[in-house]
């Protein structure tokens, strides 16, 4: 859980990414972190506001609908 | 390897290169940082410049010339296909060769380079930019400079870690897929662009001709679309439809941020270039030379600003861009919101009136004009651009 207890809903799909770089361009809150070949999302910093979900060209990044607590 | 240099340029593309360039050439100390291992690759890019654009940098070289561009081509959506002469000469680059070739001429200039240095941090004196942290083969260092010049592309997070807003609207994100086939059959002259909403809605997609019977294929689309359907099921179709068994030597992805320059290109201590200060052509989306055109600007104002040991002289790049490139950007945005929003059957009016013109009497800026025939405001616009120059 984050600081700003927030879920991390935005899933990184294994061995798909091209570290292309358009998810961190877009991301308002910076909570992006891409290397050569290595992205990882801040779950601190992240608002699931799905703006790299809809950025990346190749489907990569996936927003996961929260489950209901049991 | 220095303790410390006059300027430290992060990310080693044509923008970074040239800021380094053209601020060693100013006699200041520059260490140029590429997070990758190599310069120049991965290539995210579809690689068409202007002759005259790559001219003022560099003289044109085999090496990294794939093919000579001559002509245009736009296919509307009917399929309707028309080709123009383009009055200036373009060229489709090897960008792994050219970037390379950049980053040596820098050094040629005194630059130093190391790749595999992945920037995660600024360092502050006195609300000043006064240095980087960096990883480098698995250790983290530090490493302090006078002025830091941000080419870390359309990522841009080294601006915003000093207080600059860089990150891109994901409406005007053109998020793209790019195939480089071999083996078939296209115009070796040719750009051809697609137009309509099945093959890339709000924007074009490309068959850019390489060397050999080789091609670059691919097309952007915004975030807007991407909310529906991504650029890669857009490419997935247009292949299956046109080219189902062409060999695929290189798949990539990337992002072309399509829009104005930011509002603001320097701050203490530091100034972006490139697509990290949103220097892209918007309308057509090129930002090889227009990033170049930056680097140039940004690395002479810094190098000057060192010389003459007067820091607050980066302040003036922010102007001197605008005045050279950054206005007409805003004139291509205009244009870019005036055409790319057009219906399917706009599109085909437009190429069946065209297609009705002399191939010799067709130019640029009469298809612009047919295409905005009914949008006076921007008939000036395009005046402005294609007037003058």
């Amino acid at each position: 859980m984050g600081k700003r207890e927030l879920m991390l809903l935005i899933e990184v799909l294994p061995n798909k990414c091209d570290f292309c770089g358009c998810c961190v361009g877009v991301c308002p809150e910076d909570a992006i972190e891409l290397k050569e070949a290595e992205i990882k999302i801040d779950a601190d910093l992240c608002t699931n506001c799905s703006k790299c979900v809809w950025s990346c060209p190749i489907e990569v990044l996936k927003f996961n609908k929260p489950q209901k607590k049991g | 390897m220095k303790k410390e240099y006059d300027v430290i340029v992060v990310g080693g593309g044509p923008a970074g290169s040239m800021a380094a360039r053209f601020a060693a050439e100013q006699g200041v100390s520059v260490l140029m940082l590429e997070k990758d291992r190599d310069i120049g690759y991965p290539v995210r890019c579809g690689e068409a410049v202007s002759k005259a654009g790559i001219e003022e940098f560099i003289e044109p070289n085999e090496a990294f010339i794939s093919a000579t561009i001559d002509k245009f081509g736009m296919i509307a959506p009917d399929g309707t296909e028309v080709v123009l002469p383009l009055e200036q000469i373009g060229y489709m680059l090897e960008r792994r060769v050219f970037d390379y070739e950049l980053a040596k001429q820098a050094s040629s200039r005194g630059v130093e380079i190391l790749t595999r240095a992945y920037v995660n941090g600024l360092l502050f004196e006195n609300e000043k930019v006064s240095g980087v942290k960096y990883e480098y083969k698995g250790e983290q260092h530090e490493l302090k400079c006078k002025v830091l010049i941000a080419a870390d592309g359309v990522e841009s997070r080294v601006g915003r870690w000093a207080g600059i807003k860089t990150h891109i609207d994901f409406r005007e994100m053109e998020s793209c897929v790019q195939y480089t086939v071999s083996n078939i059959d296209v115009d070796p002259n040719t750009l051809l662009f697609y137009f309509g909403k099945d093959v890339a809605p709000e924007g074009y997609f490309w068959i850019f001709p390489k060397r050999n019977r080789s091609a670059n294929i691919g097309l952007g689309v915004s975030g807007e679309i991407g909310k529906k359907k991504s650029a890669q099921t857009y490419l997935n179709t247009f292949m299956d439809k046109h080219y189902p068994d062409a060999p695929i030597l290189t798949q990539i992805a990337g992002g072309v941020p399509s829009s104005i320059t930011l509002e603001k290109i320097s701050a203490p201590g530091i100034i972006l270039v490139g697509d990290a200060a949103r220097q892209v052509n918007p309308l057509s989306g090129g930002g090889i030379v227009s990033g170049m055109i930056g680097g140039k600007i940004g690395g002479t104002v810094v190098g000057e600003a060192i010389k003459k040991n007067d820091l607050n002289h980066i302040l003036t790049y922010d102007k001197a861009w605008h005045d050279r490139l950054g206005k007409r950007h805003e004139i291509f945005e205009r244009l870019k919101n005036g055409i790319y929003n057009f219906s399917d059957e706009k599109f085909n009016s437009i190429a069946h009136a065209f297609s009705k013109v002399p191939f010799e009497k067709r130019t640029l800026e009469n298809i612009f004009k047919t295409a905005l025939i009914n949008k006076p405001s921007l008939l000036i616009d395009i005046a402005k651009v294609f007037i003058i120059k």
